[in-house]
């Protein structure tokens, strides 16, 4: 092989992984969730603050007792975020709008790239076809990568167990119900149907069909359409979302693409540099062992048949 | 009444059709009606409908078009302004007990209109409950339902409550 060919051949290799490479990194784009996803839509101008759906949840999901009975309406005294016994939670808010106070249900919202996904190195969560953010408890670590990461602080961490702490969420009723095609427990159970399940894309129709229609009943906006790169449970409000404690601040881009570039890069480094620098190595040292060099590219001549 | 009422509206072709439901209506309106739809959770509701039709005298208020009343809302005018009473007036003949099972949301798919429906609980309590914020009806849950034993253990309430009770709420998120 002479010195020509030699880097005809690097340079072949090179373009070849560098098209590999950009093909599977930077082709994945953006996800704009799974076309049959499910979703959820609340609509917060409906709810009564009754805590109905946080009842359902505890028994879907088998939780541990609660601290109060859920007709306890105290609790609305401070704000909650969900925890390892309560995967969902309702909050209320004092607003100036006429009509009492706003009440707010937080849950995994199940983003179509979820950043929790992202963030686990064991590949715990799973975005399932349906929609639905699930996990798998048996490999988590508890590391808690996932709380750090999400950007509605939604994963509880189970903090009473001490041999095997792992992380606590709301799965959508996956396996229990949504696999099977039906409403989560919550929405099942909520009597003022502030939760309308169904496909998102019929979701956001039916959201923005209300918005239309009901104008002075709702602020512009549908929360979840396209924060964070969009999410399955979605939300109408009659206030201001930042009002109700909502993160207004939240870019429409997934967080994931926050990272994407730079991790597009890494197998690149991985398959080019070893490639590129031992053709260095090589041209650098090649006319020190010339006599190695042509030895060896005889006998490879003489095995030829 | 209602038939002079759609005279005006929709012209004489429409007196025939609006006859007949207006005289089976007058003979079916149920006095007292027993929805026991939640009977898992809360004993049956006995809703006094006669009592309502006094307070409220204008069937549509609950019963939007389908009783062949005059229709208001702009929206619905688009097409119902000339529509008679429907076949069934009984709200479960539109807002369905499963509103989201798959069945129900393969048809939703399909149609341009009425595609945002509330099943059948969620138009009682929209529509109960709306009301009652305004007139000064009952609003507490059990004012209406009172909740049964397996109700109690649904919400850990009554003797199922959480023992605790000694100090302060504890519920936070540490």
């Amino acid at each position: 092989m002479n010195r020509r060919d030699f880097l005809k051949g690097c340079m072949a290799c090179g373009a070849a992984a560098t098209l590999g490479v950009s093909q599977k990194a930077w082709g994945i784009g953006s996800f704009e969730g799974y076309p049959e996803g499910m979703g959820v839509l609340v609509d917060l101008t409906r709810c009564v603050g009754c805590r109905s759906c946080e009842a359902a949840c505890n028994k879907e999901q088998q939780l541990p007792a609660p601290d109060a009975p859920f007709d306890d309406k105290s609790v609305f005294e401070e704000k909650r975020r969900p925890t390892e016994k309560a995967y969902t939670v309702v909050n209320r808010y004092e607003t100036k709008k006429e009509g009492g106070p706003v009440y707010r249900k937080i849950q995994c919202n199940h983003c179509n790239e979820p950043a929790c996904l992202t963030s686990c190195f064991v590949n715990a969560y799973t975005k399932t076809r349906e929609g639905a953010v699930i996990y798998n408890p048996k490999v988590c670590v508890g590391c808690r990568n996932c709380m750090i990461a999400c950007p509605f602080n939604v994963p509880g961490y189970s903090y009473s167990s001490a041999l095997n702490p792992v992380v606590k969420k709301c799965i959508f009723c996956y396996d229990t119900r949504l696999k099977y095609g039906k409403p989560p427990a919550c929405v099942e159970i909520c009597p003022q149907q502030v939760l309308t399940f169904g496909h998102r894309n019929d979701l956001l129709k039916i959201g923005r069909d209300r918005i239309r229609e009901k104008s002075d009943r709702y602020v512009d906006h549908i929360y979840g359409e396209k924060e964070v790169g969009g999410t399955s449970w979605l939300y109408l409000a009659g206030v201001d979302f930042d009002k109700v404690g909502f993160d207004t601040t939240m870019a429409n881009d997934p967080i994931i693409s926050n990272v994407k570039d730079f991790l597009g890069i890494v197998p690149m480094v991985l398959t080019i540099w070893p490639a590129l620098f031992t053709g260095f190595h090589l041209l650098a040292t090649k006319n020190k062992n010339h006599t190695n060099h042509e030895d060896g590219h005889s006998a490879q001549e003489d095995h030829k048949p | 009444m209602y038939a002079v009422r759609n005279w005006l509206i929709g012209g004489g072709f429409m007196l025939a059709l609006i006859m007949s439901p207006a005289d089976s209506r007058a003979k079916t309106t149920p006095d007292t009606l027993e929805l026991d739809a939640l009977v898992n959770i809360y004993n049956k509701v006995h809703f006094n409908h006669a009592k309502h039709i006094m307070l409220v005298k204008d069937c549509a208020d609950c019963h939007h078009h389908t009783t062949g009343t005059l229709v208001q809302n702009p929206n619905c005018v688009r097409c119902h302004k000339n529509s008679g009473a429907t076949a069934s007036v009984a709200c479960r003949s539109c807002h369905l007990a499963q509103p989201f099972s798959a069945a129900a949301l393969r048809e939703k798919s399909k149609t341009a209109y009425h595609n945002d429906i509330p099943g059948l609980k969620g138009a009682y309590h929209q529509a109960c409950t709306g009301c009652h914020l305004k007139m000064g009806g009952p609003t507490g849950c059990q004012d209406c339902h009172s909740r049964n034993k397996a109700g109690d253990a649904f919400y850990s309430a009554g003797v199922y409550a959480p023992p605790q009770a000694n100090g302060e709420k504890k519920h936070g998120s540490h």
